[in-house]
């Protein structure tokens, strides 16, 4: 077998049973579920009423508005919650066997994220059937949506490789709040509840500047059909997938290096 | 119980609460989240949902100010989650059976284990409402009403608390204690915590706040931050908080006649 | 006098919901001063039956007292007499070894006078006084044990109530244990009353010993009474001169039944009496002119003792000394000695 055929058969393998441990496990696959929805419910319509604050100008409604963000929280903790899943294998020492069994140990890695990115799918797609069964407007096209997804499996890839990184230095499930509070935080010093101009204050300068904020505008652009910011999203996750590879390389070295 | 036993009562909660109250204060990193993470929760929403106050009939002109009640609630229910898990840890680890082979009363048990609870609500309250003010909140019922806000979320961390308190002798582990903490955290974003009940636009969100009993203690709290003495929103925060503690102190009284079957 | 130490156990049943029967009619009595040990494999109804003994758990039948009150309508005075410590080392791990005396001294009502002197005198007597100030959690297990024992003789309690004490510990905290619990008992006259898994604990430190097994008693009566019930000591001999052995098993063959040896080369009797008869046995042997390599006496364990009551060998006999070659035990050995002579 070649070098890239034993890699693609590792990850298969370590996305299979990792698929297969979260579709099986309901502790594992609820919280990661119902998060978004209870987030989106509770978002969408507790705070709708803001849209009819003075120059609120996004079109679609206050659902749609909300499901961007849904979109792009549920793929990054998708991410997180994956990488919960492997300080768990490593603190159980599973993960052990996984690194003496697997020749090509980035395999293991790749096997992880796209399990990460098989269940923010499955998430997106109930938290959207949630949001069309409440009235939720879809102003874009099919093409629109296939863009948000390619953008919500980006981000759920660069979040579990965050994640990962992580995971393999720390080695125990106490690490999960390292993992979760800076992916929280990002997120939240993005536009969550207004577009970025009504935002106020100290967050208005953060915001400005957060990745985040330009991902969420091409979310919601997708959804109202007037895409925009997808250059400038596409380079923002680019630079932070790269960096995230690197991330998780140097956590794999360290595992490693641990044994 | 013999009548030296309740001689000593009030020397014996003395005793188990300054043993939690101890054992909070040696763990101090595990407070630090816990009582951070409401206040960068307000930071956070106060920037966010700042275009609000440009609603009309939205009560006040700053969002800082009117989702100041929000950690005091968090606060609450942390010191309630904590005093439970404790409490479970002490189940687990048998150390509820020690305390039960001295000649203590129950009440002074719960007592004690409650005392807890009120302290962790204490220190909160006080750290956000010294923060509230540090970062331009105004107090609209003044000193007075300062001192009776920390007083409600000394009552709702003690209903809070003889719910956790419950859990943990009916359940007795940390995990069902712990899983009952989303519950809460539910209950606080589908109440009126972050957007005035008369703004909600979604009918259906509007009715679960009304009827959720959390909104009106978080809205007895915000009424002295904005709007000063409201006689009717105090009396029904404080009924709530009463009527909780009430309620959920029964239950635990039972609950630890049923886990201290003791002769 | 001897009631306010002892305990009396008839007909005790603890039911649990589903109508399992923990405990399931068992009859005891302790004396006042004596050590007695209650043994039998997990689940056997051990720790269930100390909880009943101690109040934590209404008995569901029967009749129990202990230190002369019923544990079913005089929980408080059981309470005041008895000192417990359970399987499960019951500490906060936050609380010092010091602020656990204090604390439980308050608790038991001993006046704030008195605390502070009676803990650290408990504390230097379990050898922790070094370690008082530290928080519990950085005790080792055999320091937490200890300081669970020192914490259940707070108030001097005329009953110890030990359950599995030395659980989990290594030899020496084992060994360090077994003193302190000789010592209360023979010294200061505590009654004591024990569980264990441990074939040598109840051995080594137990006056009287009961065997329990699915919730009932299955033997009871001292360490050698019960070995004499079951199985008698056998001696094995090594004779210097293989080509003896026929004439060894004729100079034996008084003295019991020959049975299979354990090597060859070596001849086996088992004893109709007991090990008194070994002088014997060594003058028919110098009689017979027969020149020995090795004698050796085995006697019969504890676990030949729960084989025989229960068809099964008892859980974790492992940790038990195989035969009649007792290590030096500490404290005191009751084996005979194991004598090997040449």
């Amino acid at each position: 077998m070649s070098a890239l055929a034993r890699t693609r058969s590792v990850a298969l393998a370590v996305a299979w049973r990792s698929i297969h441990n979260a579709f099986s496990n309901k502790a594992i696959l609820l919280p990661s579920l119902l998060f978004p929805l209870f987030f989106f419910i509770a978002f969408a319509g507790g705070l709708s009423g803001i849209r009819n604050a003075p120059d609120f100008d996004y079109r679609s409604g206050y659902t749609t508005f909300q499901f961007a963000f849904i979109c792009i929280q549920a793929s990054a903790f998708g991410g997180v919650f994956t990488g919960f899943a492997i300080a768990a294998d490593f603190e159980f020492g599973f993960a052990r066997r996984l690194l003496l069994a697997a020749p090509n140990r980035a395999g293991i890695v790749i096997g992880y994220m796209l399990s990460a990115m098989v269940r923010a799918v499955f998430v997106l797609t109930v938290v959207f059937c949630a949001g069309l069964v409440s009235g939720m407007r879809v102003d874009g096209s099919l093409g629109h949506l296939l863009g948000l997804l390619a953008l919500a499996l980006a981000v759920s890839a660069t979040a579990t490789l965050w994640a990962a990184g992580i995971a393999m230095r720390l080695r125990t499930m106490q690490a999960g709040p390292v993992m979760q509070m800076p992916v929280f935080i990002a997120l939240f010093l993005a536009p969550v509840f207004v577009p970025l101009h009504l935002v106020a204050g100290w967050v208005h300068d953060v915001a400005r500047y957060n990745p985040f904020t330009a991902l969420l505008e091409a979310a919601r652009g997708f959804m109202a059909g007037e895409p925009t910011k997808i250059g400038l999203s596409a380079a923002c996750l680019a630079a932070l997938f790269a960096l995230t590879v690197l991330w998780a390389r140097g956590g794999l070295r360290s595992a490693e290096r641990a044994g | 119980m013999t009548a030296l036993v309740h001689s000593a009562w009030p020397a014996q909660v003395g005793l188990l609460s300054g043993r939690a109250i101890k054992r909070i204060l040696r763990n101090p990193a595990q407070m630090i989240f816990p009582i951070a993470f409401p206040l960068v929760l307000l930071a956070v929403n106060a920037a966010g949902l700042d275009a609000a106050t440009r609603l009309p009939g939205f009560p006040t002109a700053s969002y800082l100010d009117f989702a100041l009640a929000v950690p005091f609630m968090q606060g609450a229910l942390f010191a309630a989650l904590n005093g439970g898990q404790d409490l479970a840890r002490d189940i687990e680890g048998g150390f509820l059976d020690r305390l039960a082979m001295t000649p203590i009363g129950g009440a002074a048990l719960l007592a004690g284990q409650l005392g807890g609870a009120l302290f962790m609500g204490l220190v909160s309250a006080i750290l956000y409402l010294v923060v509230g003010i540090a970062f331009g909140a105004g107090i609209a019922s003044g000193a007075g009403g300062a001192l009776v806000l920390v007083l409600l979320a000394l009552a709702i961390s003690f209903a809070f608390a003889c719910f956790g308190t419950f859990v943990a002798l009916r359940a007795g582990t940390g995990e069902a204690v712990q899983g009952f903490f989303p519950l809460f955290f539910v209950l606080l974003f589908l109440s009126s915590a972050f957007f005035p009940r008369d703004l909600i636009e979604q009918e259906w969100f509007r009715i679960i706040a009304t009827y959720n009993p959390v909104s009106y203690m978080v809205e007895g709290i915000r009424s002295l931050v904005i709007s000063g003495w409201d006689g009717q929103a105090l009396a029904q925060a404080f009924a709530i908080a009463a009527i909780a503690t009430v309620g959920f102190l029964a239950l635990s009284a039972r609950a630890l006649r049923t886990r201290l079957v003791r002769t | 006098m001897s009631e306010e130490r002892g305990i009396d156990v008839q007909g005790l049943v603890r039911e649990f919901k589903g109508g399992v029967r923990a405990v399931d009619g068992i009859d005891l009595h302790v004396d006042a001063g004596e050590i007695y040990g209650f043994l039998g494999p997990n689940g056997a109804g051990k720790s269930t039956t100390v909880k009943v003994l101690t109040t934590l758990l209404p008995p569901s039948a029967g009749q129990a007292t202990v230190a002369g009150h019923d544990v079913a309508r005089e929980g408080a005075k059981v309470r005041a007499a008895i000192g417990v410590a359970l399987q499960d080392v019951a500490l906060d791990p936050m609380l010092t070894g010091r602020e656990h005396m204090r604390l439980q001294g308050g608790l038991q009502g001993i006046p704030r006078a008195e605390r502070g002197k009676r803990g650290d005198e408990l504390l230097e007597r379990v050898g922790l006084t070094d370690a008082a100030d530290r928080k519990s959690k950085t005790y080792s297990g055999g320091m937490k044990r200890r300081l669970d024992l020192a914490l259940a003789l707070l108030h001097n309690p005329r009953i110890l109530f030990l359950d599995e004490p030395t659980t989990g510990l290594d030899v020496q905290s084992r060994t360090a244990l077994w003193e302190e619990v000789e010592r209360l008992a023979r010294q200061e006259g505590t009654t004591v009353f024990l569980t264990t898994q441990y074939l040598e604990e109840a051995d080594v430190l137990a006056d009287r010993v009961g065997i329990i097994d699915r919730g009932t008693i299955v033997a009871e009566g001292t360490p050698a009474q019960l070995k004499a019930q079951v199985a008698k000591p056998t001696v094995e001999l090594v004779p210097r001169d293989s080509g003896q052995c026929a004439a060894a098993g004729a100079a034996l063959e008084p003295f019991g039944e020959l049975i299979s040896a354990r090597q060859a080369g070596s001849i086996a009797v088992r004893l109709d009496s007991g090990a008194d008869q070994l002088a014997a046995i060594v003058r028919a042997l110098d009689q017979a002119d027969i020149a020995f390599a090795n004698l050796a006496l085995h006697e019969p364990t504890l676990d030949d003792v729960f084989l025989a009551k229960t068809g099964r060998s008892l859980e974790g006999a492992a940790d038990g000394p195989g035969d009649g070659e007792v290590p030096p035990a500490p404290g005191r050995s009751r084996g005979e000695p194991a004598v090997t002579t040449s």
